[in-house]
C-alpha cells in the first residue's frame, strides 16, 4: 500500500483515501470563444502520457477532500513531493537525490521493492 | 385515530462485537455540514459555542456538541441533544454554507480494548494513541464505505456513516471486533 502525504492534512495517508484526477499544471484558455477546433483538441484531450517524473491532480476524495498536485515517477509509482493546489511546480532536483535514476523496467521495480 | 408513521431510525437496536470491542447504535443526534472561509470561523465559532477546530484531524467538543475537522474549510457539527443548529449558524451574520444531514448520517460507537483493532479491520489509518489521540477525528474509508472517526475516549471510537451504509458498516465492524478477541 501506498502512503501519500496530503499536503492538507499534513499527513501521510493510504493510498485507499486518494484518487487520481489527470495532469496539473494545465491553463485553462482565456479565449475559448475563439479557438479552432484543434487548439481546443489540444488543450482539452491532448496529454502526454510521460515515462518518468510526471506531475498529477490527486484529491484526498476520502479525507478532506482537497485537491493537491504531486510530481511521481510513472515507472516506480514513487510520490516525489505534494504540494498545495495553485503553487507552482516545485524544484525537483532538489527533492530528488541525483544518483537515482528512474527505474526504467517493471522487473527492476521489483527487485529494488522496499 | 389517526395513522401516525412512526420513524425508525437505521440501525435501531442494534448490539454487536465482542468482549474486547463492543458495538452500538449512537442516539439520534443532529448533525451539520458546515463549510466556511477562515474569516467567518471566529463568528461561527460564537454562533455554536464550540470553537471550531482549524488544525487538520482535531475536534472540539462541550455539552453534548461536537466540531470535527473535516477539511481546511469543512467540518461536521454533531449535536446529541437534538439542538437546532441550522438556526444557531443562521443568526451568526457571516457568509457560510450549512446543511442540516441530521437524518443522512448515523453512527455507530466501538467501545472496548480492541476498539482499535476492530476500527482497523477496514480503515487504513493509524490509531495509535500517539498519532489518533482522544479528541481526534478524521474522514476515512472502513472497508469500501466512506466514514467519519471521531475518537471520544482511549477506548472508544464514535464512526459516523451514510445511513445507506449503516448495515454494510455495522456488519464489517462485527466481523472485525470478533477478530479483535473476547
Amino acid at each position: 500500500m501506498l502512503l501519500i502525504y496530503c499536503p492538507y492534512c499534513e499527513e501521510e495517508r493510504s493510498e485507499l483515501e486518494f484518487r487520481q484526477a489527470g495532469d496539473a499544471h494545465i491553463a485553462r484558455p482565456t479565449n475559448m470563444t475563439e479557438m479552432t477546433d484543434e487548439e481546443f483538441e489540444a488543450f482539452f484531450f491532448l496529454r502526454d502520457n510521460v515515462k518518468g517524473l510526471t506531475y498529477e491532480r490527486w484529491r484526498h476524495l476520502n479525507g478532506c477532500g482537497r485537491f493537491f498536485n504531486a510530481a511521481r515517477d510513472t515507472v516506480s509509482d514513487k510520490f516525489v513531493t505534494t504540494y498545495k493546489a495553485g503553487l507552482p511546480k516545485p524544484d525537483i532536483s532538489a527533492l530528488r537525490p541525483a544518483t537515482e535514476a528512474t527505474v526504467e523496467t517493471y522487473e527492476a521495480t521489483e527487485s529494488n521493492a522496499k | 385515530m389517526a395513522d401516525l408513521a412512526t420513524r425508525t431510525l437505521p440501525l435501531s437496536g442494534f448490539h454487536g462485537g465482542s468482549g474486547a470491542a463492543s458495538l452500538s447504535a449512537a442516539a439520534p443526534a443532529t448533525r451539520l455540514s458546515l463549510r466556511a472561509k477562515a474569516d467567518a470561523v471566529s463568528a461561527l465559532s460564537l454562533a455554536l459555542g464550540l470553537s471550531l477546530p482549524t488544525r487538520p484531524k482535531t475536534s472540539a467538543s462541550g455539552h453534548g456538541r461536537h466540531a470535527l475537522w473535516l477539511g481546511p474549510d469543512e467540518w461536521l457539527i454533531i449535536d446529541e441533544n437534538g439542538a437546532d443548529m441550522m438556526g444557531a449558524v443562521a443568526s451568526s451574520g457571516v457568509l457560510h454554507s450549512a446543511t442540516d444531514i441530521s437524518h443522512r448520517n448515523t453512527a455507530v460507537i466501538v467501545k472496548g480494548r480492541g476498539a482499535e483493532v476492530a476500527v482497523n479491520g477496514g480503515c487504513p489509518q493509524d490509531l495509535s494513541l500517539a498519532v489518533f489521540p482522544v479528541g481526534a477525528c478524521s474522514r476515512t474509508v472502513l472497508g469500501k464505505a466512506e466514514v467519519v472517526l471521531l475518537r471520544t475516549a482511549e477506548d472508544t471510537f464514535r464512526v459516523e456513516c451514510w445511513r445507506s451504509f449503516a448495515p454494510y458498516v455495522s456488519g464489517l465492524l462485527n466481523e472485525a471486533a470478533e477478530d479483535a478477541g473476547n
